[in-house]
């Protein structure tokens, strides 16, 4: 049994339009130590998924079914209470924006103690000595003075430092990074994943890694999983699929990578963009950019366009769709849910 | 201090130039732009021991930068956050006016004309921005957007001229005839930049500067939105000075790279030479950051410290507080860039001198 099993999540929003559905059937799991990677590009419901596990969504948003089980506790339904305890303390968060996430009007030694007394029984002066210990975990010169600074006074590097180090502070089972670095320069965006990696080994955290960069994922995580338009298409162990990818858009964002073209000479571009959840294709939700909706023999695959995939079994892979699926059994998996 | 007169010129330290170069579509010589941080007179008055004085800071976005874009070429410039690399282009687009230098394109000074003056460059360089979210009116139709430029620029021609041209130029960019009609916020980000880059090509321009193009973009649109910049630059023949962080964009699409830090270039050369044997520390220090897909696990060149502040730049060479090379004369003295036998330039005191 894993530290985490997600099963079937659905989120949905309830807008003036109608019901949205921001995530569907989104089931993953991780164990203990272990880095798993979402990948996917805006509106894929990546961060709506890592937010829906402390249930951090925001109205109009809701969980409207599924499981999270953490550590032999359902988080779905939990009171905000006991949610409370886990939040931070347990499974903590680091946010992209770190001038967002650190409150401007207090000073950073204050907000690591108020975390921490909030979590803890200990004295203010106890904490302020974990927290000096957390900033010299992640390397950040001169520690005491920062511990009195305000998060203007300090470049963005640092402040991200810090967030890393507030995450880390009760010493959590995991951490979920949604893009950590996407708001960072590129040198100090490889020392940051350089000391979370680091970090996250040395005290065995596990560590959902949200990002769209598949650089940053191929080199921090185990395993990986691709989302599209509010589903996971593609499931599996990170060298695997950046070395074989199986979902014909994993490959597309592969090739689309200007390091997978010559030099000069045109990208293999994904055609169209991803579609509205609010008017999402039927069948599969790719079918419209897909390259593969027709068959071999030129005969158009009905099932694309008609039945939403279910995942097959590929190597140590999971894949969500119907051309996969005929390549290895021979016929179109067939989802148990219906088309919308 | 007078940063202006210790910037070495260019043209004393590399050999004469060949014939082609010195007909370079955009000449840029010792370029410089300081942005005051201390308001208007009034406000940068001090009292200091019981005497009035005048105190004035400022912020050295570009210290003496010098590029040479041909005709034909892209020229891609790369730096981190704050090196300058927008004000640079904002500055050659006549956005922003130096503080100090030359830029000449096709052979006359644009640095210091009137709006009126530059009107007729304007026509021949264009600029597409990075937010395509916010670089188009909202109040504007599509068709508005891209009637305004031919309106502007050729006002003899007659309403269907306008238009034929803006139907030309749509289908060139692959946006539909019925997009005229509708209103910016109606596209998605991909949708906008191409709206953005069809607006940039209507008055036919020889020479574009592209801010950070597609960094707003989602992976596979970035992929469309270069494809179509590429197409661009075959069929139009045109000129670009793309700015940008992403190294993988211009190993893909540079003609020559100049890297930039702190507001000075480190190095300039062709992209194949640059990725190849990057010279500069700072340099190898960021291509080696380059998330791979390869390997598993990185071994990046880590930089102690972080970028100083452009307000009190360090002296000698920009790079040296957190440079693994750095020695005494690097403290000291300002390198200039120097020529190497594969094309490229490098400003550093330990390439020079062999220690690297």
């Amino acid at each position: 049994m894993s530290l985490l099993n997600v099963t079937d999540l659905d989120v949905r929003f309830a807008l003036r339009q109608g019901e949205v559905r921001a995530l569907r059937n989104v089931s993953f799991s991780l164990d203990r130590g272990e880095r798993l990677g979402i990948v996917g590009e805006s509106g894929a419901g990546k961060s709506v998924a890592a937010f829906s596990l402390l249930n951090l969504i925001a109205k109009p948003g809701f969980i409207a079914g599924g499981s999270i089980r953490f550590d032999g506790q359902e988080l779905n339904g939990m009171s905000e209470r006991c949610l409370r305890k886990i939040r931070g303390n347990r499974i903590s968060m680091i946010f992209q924006d770190p001038m967002m996430t650190l409150n401007p009007v207090l000073s950073i030694g204050e907000q690591m103690v108020e975390c921490l007394k909030a979590h803890r029984r200990i004295s203010s002066r106890e904490a302020r000595t974990i927290a000096l210990h957390k900033l010299q975990q992640v390397q950040i010169p001169s520690p005491e003075t920062r511990l009195d600074q305000y998060p203007h006074e300090l470049s963005g590097g640092m402040r991200q430092r810090i967030i890393i180090a507030i995450a880390l502070l009760l010493d959590p089972d995991i951490i979920i990074a949604d893009e950590p670095t996407t708001a960072l320069d590129v040198t100090i965006q490889a020392e940051i994943m350089a000391l979370l990696l680091e970090l996250c080994e040395k005290h065995n955290v596990g560590l959902i890694l949200i990002t769209h960069d598949l650089g940053v994922v191929s080199q921090v995580t185990q395993r990986m999983l691709v989302m599209y338009a509010g589903r996971v298409i593609e499931e599996g162990p990170t060298r695997e699929i950046i070395n074989d990818p199986q979902h014909p858009y994993t490959q597309g964002l592969m090739n689309a990578l200007p390091q997978m073209a010559t030099p000069g000479e045109r990208l293999n571009q994904i055609p169209g963009s991803m579609p509205s959840l609010s008017k999402l294709p039927s069948g599969c939700a790719f079918h419209p950019r897909c390259g593969f909706v027709k068959r071999a023999d030129g005969q158009p695959r009905r099932a694309c366009h008609d039945v939403i995939p279910d995942f097959v079994e590929s190597g140590n892979c999971r894949v969500a769709c119907h051309m996969v699926a005929e390549m290895l059994n021979g016929e179109p998996s067939l989802a148990k849910e219906e088309t919308p | 201090m007078n940063r202006v007169a210790q910037a070495p010129a260019l043209d004393s330290q590399i050999p004469a130039a060949p014939e082609q170069d010195r007909q370079a579509l955009l000449e840029i010589r010792d370029l410089t732009k300081r942005f005051s941080l201390s308001g208007d007179f009034l406000e940068q008055l001090r009292f200091k021991g019981g005497k009035l004085v005048r105190k004035q800071e400022f912020v050295h976005a570009i210290n003496g930068v010098s590029l040479d874009i041909q005709r034909g070429e892209a020229l891609c410039v790369v730096g981190e956050s704050g090196c300058g690399k927008s004000t640079v282009a904002r500055v050659v687009m006549g956005l922003l006016s130096p503080s100090g230098g030359e830029i000449r394109y096709d052979g006359a000074r644009i640095d210091s004309l009137s709006s009126r003056q530059l009107l007729p460059y304007r026509k021949r360089m264009q600029m597409i921005f990075q937010n395509p979210y916010a670089s188009l009116n909202p109040r504007m139709t599509i068709q508005q957007t891209l009637e305004e430029p031919l309106r502007l620029h050729h006002p003899d021609w007659d309403r269907q001229k306008v238009r034929d041209k803006v139907e030309e130029v749509m289908a060139s960019v692959g946006i539909a005839p019925d997009w005229g009609k509708r209103f910016g916020h109606e596209f998605s980000g991909g949708q906008r930049q191409r709206i953005a880059i069809a607006r940039a090509l209507a008055v036919d321009p020889e020479f574009i500067v592209a801010d950070e193009p597609i960094s707003a973009l989602d992976v596979s649109i970035q992929a469309q939105v270069l494809n179509l910049l590429m197409d661009a630059q075959r069929d139009r023949h045109l000129t670009y000075l793309f700015i940008t962080h992403d190294l993988a964009v211009v190993e893909h699409f540079g003609t020559r790279v100049a890297v930039m830090y702190l507001g000075t270039v480190c190095e300039i050369a062709p992209t194949a030479t640059l990725f190849a044997t990057p010279r500069h520390p700072y340099t190898q220090a960021l291509m080696s950051a380059i998330p791979k897909l390869e390997d598993d696990r990185p071994q990046h060149i880590r930089l102690s410290g972080e970028v100083p502040t452009p307000v009190n730049l360090p002296s000698g060479c920009v790079f040296h507080a957190r440079c693994p090379h750095a020695n005494e004369r690097c403290r000291i003295e300002i390198p200039r860039l120097i020529a190497k036998e594969d094309g490229s330039q490098v400003a550093c005191h330990a390439v020079e001198e062999g220690r690297l």
